[in-house]
């Protein structure tokens, strides 16, 4: 099944919209409304006034700076050894007009669920019908194993225009790398407010992409562990803490040019004005982290459970003052403290755009939570902004006794889509 | 009757322990006159009362200068520290919480945590409710401190002994006796597992699993011998040579000997034994139960007992401490470590334990619900023996 635009003409539709629009007037009368408009690829039908929908085209991808939503379905695909370049390329023009139609609160494939023959599965799965698309995203990246892969063999003609801080994330001390929750040739993030659409979303790309490309893992995430806006309030991570309190806000655009977005690289100039992906799956210890005392935990965090402050005084935004020492001359802030390991007066300056999620994939076989925190953070270079910070924390970082790194991943994301182009075009023209 | 059965369990559980009744637990709750705040600036100490109820007290200390400040209570000769909370950054709140008796104290705000601080006289009313005795804590505790002390050396002294022993054997080629030695000689080291890693440069070189290493940092230490001795996980195995050998056997040894002559000069406190014993369990529940310990012998069980005989021994020198302070807390733990140590009696063997392999999943789970049923109470320790 691969939808296009002249099929779609042919094909009518009900998308979620229109059925909206029509307030359950019934299929047949449906099809001649606001939905067969959106179906033909033309202007967006008139939304639902309460709906908030985000812009999927643009000069970035969405999903980046945009408010972080409550929600997360991250799914990695590899590349099924039998497709070609040009299955490549259909697939991802294929996936950027889905996510273009699902993202304005359409049906995935241009018949939408509920139209097309009778005799046929309909084109998108349905469990979105009805539902607000609560400011999906959906981004997209591409993995080092895309340009090579693990034998090094270039398969898609790309490895000349391979940027060079695409490769895969070095060993960090402790880590447990789980290689089916690791990697992946490219990697699409859904995110929304509402987790049934996330869901949705990844389902229907992945519908779409079967026989070109397979999920190789997916993660859920169901609360957001960090602000992307200065208008949300710093939410908190299963540790009880508030997380990702110094991480870049969209407000601050100066930061983020100098943080998130891409330099120019000359054999990667498709990548300029992207961005890099890094996910990290972090398994926290949470039984033992909760026999901890309230002083441990604080001292380990460097920052007071309550506000956030951190331990030197002040406020939640209140720099942190590393000099200013207590009883015995003891920093309050301890230099092994996740504060002080993470902060960017440490890391020559840094700081990356965090976009990660608390997840909870039920429970271990010891029946302990399976639970932790799936680190996202977009930022300019891996080499500069990720690798060095997490090989200091990994090493000293006093939280890293109740933390376990069990999935890893790099993605180079393009820059944003126009209208008519698809995702990455540059690098395959 | 297959619906009415819990609408009776119900109605028998309402009756037997007035469930219903959630109301927050009169003591020390706010509005009793024994939660109290406490402003500290530079120049100022201003506490929202001077009085309060005997019982359990809390201190909300807010410090509102630009020093870091301290919160005393100290008793009536100015002297005695009945409970401190220190290092509040400015613009910080913290609590202290003391059990304090009726009769004449001081409070005392330190900014810049020098001098006496700006004292108040602050009075503890008789409210007729039995407040535990506080006195010769502290003989307890030194006790407690001086018998842990003894303890962590006389460990550390054997670990010497079969560290030499064992590489001795190891160089010499004698596998099959390393192999018996290995897990008998770790015992040592596992039963005071917190206090060899609080040395940050020796553990990695001692304890570190492959899996740890930093990049490009050199693999030493226990484990390092382990996969040489035990190489059947491992892919595509190069044995050591007698000189590789002998080379991590002496780095192990030597890093041995400076733990000796370290912890000679260590002392500790209630807290931190208390809160050693409570590391001992983490690491059971985060390695040894999970079998990630020793992942080339199998030996985890060796290892989960040595955790739980030093967790138990920094309990039993708490314990006169313990029992006055909460009896029933100490009743709880020890229930629970004859519960936990019944367990892992079952997979004896020998003068040993099974290789870790051994253990069916459902006997793990069992094991890991065990330890966590001893390590809640055990880490509620050292927060009532310091109240």
């Amino acid at each position: 099944m691969t939808p296009t635009s002249d099929k779609s003409a042919k094909r009518g539709g009900l998308s979620r919209r229109g059925l909206i629009g029509s307030a359950g007037a019934g299929a047949a009368v449906a099809v001649a409304g606001a939905g067969a408009m959106a179906a033909t690829g033309g202007a967006p039908a008139a939304a639902s006034p309460s709906w908030s929908t985000v812009a999927f085209h643009g000069a970035k991808q969405a999903g980046i700076t945009t408010a972080a939503q409550d929600r997360l379905h991250l799914a990695a695909f590899d590349v099924l050894p039998s497709a070609t370049r040009d299955d490549l390329v259909q697939l991802l023009k294929d996936w950027t007009a889905a996510a273009a139609r699902m993202t304005a609160g359409d049906g995935a494939g241009p018949a939408g669920p509920l139209s097309g023959p009778y005799d046929a599965p309909p084109d998108d799965t349905g469990e979105a019908i009805g539902l607000d698309p609560a400011n999906l995203t959906i981004t997209f990246g591409l993995g080092p194993t895309l340009f090579r892969d693990a034998a090094g063999a270039d398969r898609f003609g790309l490895a000349p225009r391979q940027p060079e801080a695409l490769t895969r994330l070095p060993h960090f001390p402790h880590d447990f790398l789980d290689a089916s929750a690791s990697d992946g040739d490219l990697v699409v993030q859904a995110c929304s407010n509402d987790p049934q659409v996330a869901v949705h979303a990844i389902r229907n790309l992945t519908r779409i992409a079967f026989g070109r490309a397979a999920i190789r893992w997916s993660q859920l995430g169901f609360g957001r562990t960090s602000s992307t806006s200065t208008t949300q309030v710093t939410p908190r991570n299963l540790f009880g803490f508030k997380d990702g309190t110094s991480s870049l806000r969209a407000e601050d655009t100066a930061g983020i040019d100098a943080h998130v977005w891409t330099r120019p690289e000359p054999k990667a100039g498709w990548l300029e004005g992207g961005s890099y992906l890094v996910a990290r799956k972090i398994a926290t210890h949470i039984e033992t982290w909760d026999r901890g005392s309230l002083r441990e935990q604080e001292n380990i965090i460097g920052r007071t459970k309550a506000e956030g402050a951190p331990l030197s005084g002040g406020h939640e935004s209140t720099a942190p003052d590393f000099a200013l020492a207590g009883r015995a001359g003891a920093p309050l802030v301890d230099a092994s403290s996740h504060l002080a390991l993470a902060h960017p007066e440490h890391n020559n300056g840094v700081r990356m755009l965090r976009r990660g999620y608390n997840y909870v994939d039920g429970s271990n076989r010891l029946g302990r939570l399976a639970a932790g925190l799936f680190f996202i953070a977009y930022v300019t270079d891996p080499r500069t902004h990720y690798i060095p910070m997490q090989a200091a924390m990994a090493s000293n970082d006093l939280l890293s006794e109740y933390l376990q790194h069990i999935g890893s991943g790099l993605w180079a994301v393009p820059p944003g889509i126009a209208d008519g182009e698809f995702v990455g075009q540059a690098l395959f023209t | 009757m297959k619906f009415g059965v819990p609408a009776l369990v119900c109605a028998a559980l309402l009756a037997a322990s007035g469930c219903t009744d959630n109301a927050p637990a009169s003591t020390g709750s706010a509005g009793d006159g024994r939660t109290l705040s406490v402003t500290t600036s530079d120049t100022a100490c201003t506490l929202s009362a001077t009085t309060a109820p005997s019982g359990p007290l809390t201190f909300a200390v807010t410090n509102t200068g630009a020093a870091v400040t301290e919160f005393y209570l100290l008793a009536s000769d100015g002297l005695r520290i009945i409970g401190e909370v220190e290092n509040i950054g400015p613009g910080i709140t913290r609590e202290l919480v003391v059990s304090a008796p009726a009769g004449s104290y001081f409070s005392a705000c330190k900014p810049g945590m020098a001098g006496e601080g700006i004292r108040a006289a602050f009075q503890v009313t008789d409210s007729g409710q039995p407040v535990g005795p506080t006195g010769d804590d502290a003989t307890l505790v030194d006790s407690a401190d001086e018998a842990y002390g003894h303890y962590v050396g006389d460990q550390i002294d054997q670990l010497l002994a079969k560290t030499k022993e064992f590489v001795a054997l190891y160089t010499a080629g004698k596998d099959a006796e390393a192999r018996a030695l290995y897990p008998r000689a770790r015992v040592h080291w596992e039963r005071v597992e917190t206090v060899a890693e609080s040395f940050g440069d020796l553990d990695p070189k001692m304890d570190a699993r492959e899996a740890d290493l930093e990049q490009g940092q050199k693999w030493t230490g226990w484990h390092r011998i382990e996969k040489d001795l035990w190489p059947g996980r491992a892919k595509d195995y190069t044995p050591l040579t007698a000189a590789e050998r002998k080379t991590y056997a002496d780095d192990l040894l030597a890093n041995t000997e400076v733990l000796h002559e370290r912890v000679e000069e260590m002392s500790f406190t209630a807290d931190a034994i208390a809160n050693g014993a409570k590391g001992l369990l983490d690491e059971v529940a985060t390695g040894k139960v999970t079998g990630e310990e020793e992942y080339w012998s199998r030996t985890d069980l060796w290892d989960f007992q040595a955790n739980i005989d030093g967790a138990r021994v920094a309990w039993e020198g708490l314990r006169d401490l313990l029992k006055r302070k909460n009896a029933g807390l100490d009743s709880q733990i020890e229930s629970r470590f004859t519960d936990l140590q019944k367990l892992l009696d079952q997979h004896r063997a020998g003068d040993g334990f099974v290789t870790y392999d051994k253990l069916t999943k459902a006997q793990v789970k069992e094991l890991s619900d065990a330890v966590n049923a001893l390590s809640e109470p055990l880490s509620r320790i050292a927060g009532t023996v310091l109240s």
